[in-house]
């Protein structure tokens, strides 16, 4: 599964990094979230993937016997998803405004800051 | 008309308040001049002084100081000549709003500049270097309010800032092949540095440095431009100082690099070149700095010139003529200065009868003038004699045509620079009045009282060494002593040297310069100007600087267009490019394809199923020109990530995902198509593009695509090795008193992190909330009007 997720991460970074080279406003922050969610799968994945036991400790034990998953890749994970929503939620409002301000979302419309 | 009268008098409240003060701050140089006496006596006497303070000891940088006969005599040079600007700024300046300025970088450039000439340490010399042309640059550039005053500063800080850093490589290869930073160590090493193979570079850069800052040819053109400087500045840096920090470097290194064929012919063709030619263009000038900034480029080649002789007499003639250079050079300076001062013109057309009206300067400026012509009995006399004589001294190590060559640089180079002589005081002192600007009337004594002392020291230290050996035993024999690497120098000094052949024809050669100087001046002194009027040059050295200057602004100009060009696609191939293009060849090269791996387990039917959807979400996100359908299909990216993060033992990655991809697609839709959808956009952006770009894009991307999951087969084809996910499994439970370890990570072990990811979080919070505040204000605002 590791090699088949291999092929589908290679695929998000294409569609992310093809959709950043638009320009459209719109279609940037498209590409920032395939990209966020390619890192994401990317760091699982590098970190192996197991189907047998979640990172918890059962009740009355100590500590994880293994085959567990490791829990560090899912915490910087956890991090990850909450940081990449606050900055898609961010990106999208400033494009909203830009576009009332500018009319457009066309990047090359906007490469100074002299013209509004 | 008070005013007028009381400064023509000199006692102008404002004039003396100005001078005042010069007179105060003054006597800091002054002690300095009188420190460096009392060690004159030690010096000539016994070993050098060496004085050492540690500053970066673990890259052999020291603040080390060597006092010896060259270091003291450029010290008293410095502090005695800069004693006399001070009170002369003061005097020149009174009134200016500006004039503490003036002193202060007076000060600094003084002190930059003992610096440098008592540093021991490479390192630290080229430190004191390179402050003496930050503060040339500000004494320069003092009269800023003039677009002429701060070009001239900038040239002379680029050109000479230019040489400083070619000087720097020269001084590290230096201590590199020498094994030492320390001046003292390398002096005995001179024969190992000039066997090694990179003494040619090296001596090359080393003389890059020298020329720019002593203004060889081709280098000169900054030396006359710099003279927009105040006058005060004209004379200690551009006569007595700054400019003779090249020579000084290279009397310096003599000991180290100088001796060989290479040095002997690159410094006299230099240096004869320059002083042929600054003599020849001084005498078409007519503007009084001018002439003297010409002469001073002839002095600086004479120097050079002398050194790259580099015999004993020749080293002799440099140390003397070093003296009365500064000597007249400074005092006709400062005479320029007040003529320009009293009447308002340095013009020598407009100038005449002077002498007059301003005895006292005119006799400071004619008993200087008469040391530049080499009259005897002055030290200038001495000087030319000595020059000759090493001249004539060359027929002993080279070829006689050599020899006739260096004579008849040194004979026109001095017969010049007496016709300037004259142009700079018998002009505007002599003949008969005219009218200038200004009524002229007698300098204040600030002003006339360093020509006069500087002069007198001419005509007295000539005089002196008819009957006392005090000048050559204690100033120029340690001086030539530390140029040349030997303890016993004999030097000697005097005003007649008997009647053998050989003194009586380096003394004939003398006076018939002398003759020669008067007679050209006589016949052309009415002509030179309107020669220089009628021929102007096809092409000079400042032309390069600019085409040079220019050159460098269009190569800035194209490489900001180029780079930085505005457009984000740009910036974005280009980083998608270099991490394909660099990370790939490095990847590819280091360990090449990696075949995917199907074993323990070939994925599942599912899997599959969720991996085909993804990449054809990706694809809809694309292609799909309805803004709607393109962030369902984003949605469907996200859920299907959620999928995999169950399938993969991960709940809490699971949750979150579910809900914040929830909340995403709930966003877009909301923020997309509230108050003006905006669906039509997609529309219009697909027709954006020619499909060459498409496609030009999308093998970019593409190859991105192709390095991302050839790292990851690369990766996980390793068996993986983490001490921390069974640190984590362990410790949770017992330290962090948890069962979710992905939770105690968050909150107990990373929790400094989480607080940073809760502030960002709250940061984009408040700026998502002000954006949408003001789109709701300019609401209300339109509704109301």
């Amino acid at each position: 599964m590791e090699s088949l997720l291999a092929f589908v991460v290679g695929g998000l970074y294409a569609g992310g990094i093809y959709l950043m080279l638009r320009r459209s406003m719109i279609k940037l922050i498209f590409g920032l979230v395939l990209l966020g969610h390619a890192s994401n799968l990317l760091i699982f994945t590098v970190g192996r993937l197991t189907s047998d036991q979640p990172p918890l400790v059962p009740d009355g034990a100590e500590t994880l016997t293994e085959p567990f998953a490791d829990p560090l890749p899912q915490a910087l994970i956890l991090t990850a998803i909450v940081i990449g929503f606050g900055m898609q939620a961010f990106a999208l409002v400033l494009v909203k405004r830009m576009f009332l301000t500018a009319r457009t979302d066309d990047v090359h419309a906007i490469t100074t800051t002299d013209t509004f | 008309m008070r005013e007028g009268m009381l400064s023509r008098l000199g006692l102008s409240t404002t004039q003396t308040k100005g001078s005042l003060a010069g007179w105060i701050i003054a006597l800091l140089p002054l002690s300095f001049f009188v420190f460096f006496c009392t060690l004159i006596e030690p010096v000539a006497m016994g070993e050098p002084i060496r004085i050492s303070y540690p500053w970066i000891p673990s890259l052999g940088v020291e603040l080390s100081f060597l006092i010896d006969g060259l270091s003291l005599l450029f010290a008293l040079i410095i502090s005695g000549v800069g004693t006399f600007i001070i009170i002369y700024a003061g005097g020149y300046l009174a009134g200016h709003h500006q004039i503490g300025h003036m002193y202060t970088y007076l000060i600094l450039f003084m002190i930059s500049m003992l610096g440098l000439v008592l540093s021991d340490n490479i390192i630290s010399l080229f430190v004191f270097w390179e402050l003496t042309s930050i503060t040339s640059y500000l004494l320069i550039g003092f009269k800023h309010e003039y677009q002429d005053s701060r070009y001239s500063a900038l040239q002379a800080l680029l050109v000479t800032g230019a040489g400083g850093l070619v000087l720097l490589a020269g001084l590290i290869l230096l201590g590199v092949v020498g094994g030492s930073w320390q001046l003292s160590e390398l002096f005995g090493r001179g024969e190992a540095i000039q066997d090694h193979e990179l003494y040619l570079p090296m001596l090359i850069l080393v003389l890059i440095g020298a020329f720019t800052k002593s203004a060889q040819f081709p280098f000169h053109f900054w030396l006359p431009n710099a003279m927009a400087a105040p006058t005060p500045v004209s004379a200690y840096l551009h006569s007595a100082t700054m400019v003779k920090a090249g020579v000084f470097l290279l009397a310096r290194l003599t000991p180290v690099l100088g001796g060989t064929s290479t040095w002997f012919f690159i410094l006299t063709i230099v240096g004869g070149i320059t002083m042929v030619m600054g003599a020849f263009l001084a005498i078409f000038r007519t503007d009084l700095k001018s002439i003297l900034a010409y002469t001073t480029i002839n002095g600086l080649g004479t120097l050079v010139f002398l050194l790259g002789l580099g015999t004993e007499l020749a080293i002799e003639a440099a140390i003397v003529f070093l003296m009365v250079h500064s000597l007249y050079k400074g005092a006709l300076f400062m005479v320029a200065g007040s003529v320009d001062h009293e009447t308002g013109t340095r013009d020598i057309r407009e100038l005449g009868g002077l002498g007059k009206y301003m005895p006292i300067t005119a006799v400071a400026g004619g008993l200087a003038a008469l040391s530049m012509m080499g009259m005897p009995p002055f030290l200038g006399f001495v000087g030319k004699e000595i020059i000759y004589k090493s001249a004539f001294g060359v027929a002993e190590h080279h070829m006689f045509l050599i020899m006739l060559a260096v004579l008849a640089m040194a004979f026109v180079g001095k017969v010049l620079t007496g016709v300037s002589a004259g142009l700079v005081t018998v002009s505007p002192f002599l003949g008969s009045k005219t009218t200038t600007p200004k009524n002229p009337h007698e300098a204040p004594i600030s002003m006339w009282l360093g020509p006069v002392v500087l002069s007198a020291l001419g005509l007295l230290l000539g005089l002196s060494v008819a009957f006392s050996k005090g000048l050559q035993d204690m100033i120029v024999a340690p001086a030539m002593g530390a140029v040349l690497h030997e303890h016993e120098v004999h030097a000697k000094l005097a005003l007649w040297y008997g009647t053998e052949p050989e003194t009586l024809m380096v003394f004939g050669l003398s006076m018939l310069t002398i003759v020669a100087a008067i007679g050209i001046y006589i016949r052309g002194r009415g002509t030179f100007a309107s020669i220089s009027q009628r021929v102007t040059m096809p092409w000079n050295a400042e032309q390069g600087y600019q085409f040079a200057l220019n050159g460098m602004q269009s190569l800035a100009r194209w490489q900001t267009r180029v780079l930085q060009h505005g457009y984000l696609q740009g910036y974005l191939l280009v980083v998608a490019m270099t991490l394909a293009g660099f990370g790939g060849l490095a990847f590819f090269s280091q360990v090449g394809l990696v075949a995917p791996v199907w074993s323990p387990q070939f994925p599942m039917v599912h899997e599959w199923l969720i991996a085909g959807m993804m990449l054809v979400a990706t694809v809809l996100t694309i292609r799909l020109d309805s803004l709607l359908g393109a962030i369902v299909a984003l949605g469907v990216v996200g859920y299907a990530v959620a999928l995999i993060f169950i399938l993969y033992a991960a709940p809490d990655l699971a949750i979150t995902q579910f809900s914040i991809e929830t909340l995403t697609v709930i966003l877009f839709v909301l923020v997309l198509y509230r108050r003006q959808t905006i669906t039509h956009l997609l529309e219009e952006e697909i027709a954006r593009d020619s499909p060459a770009k498409r496609i030009r894009d999308l093998l970019i991307a593409g190859s991105v695509g192709v390095f991302i999951t050839s790292i990851m087969l690369a990766i996980t084809s390793e068996p993986l090795v983490s001490e921390l996910k069974h640190f984590f499994a362990e410790e949770s439970v017992p330290h962090g008193k948890g069962h979710n370890v992905v939770n105690v990570i968050l909150i107990d072990f990373r929790g400094l992190d989480t607080m940073g990811e809760i502030t960002v979080l709250g940061v984009a919070a408040i700026g998502v909330y002000s954006l949408i505040k003001l789109w709701f204000a300019r609401d209300a605002e339109n509704n109301t009007s």
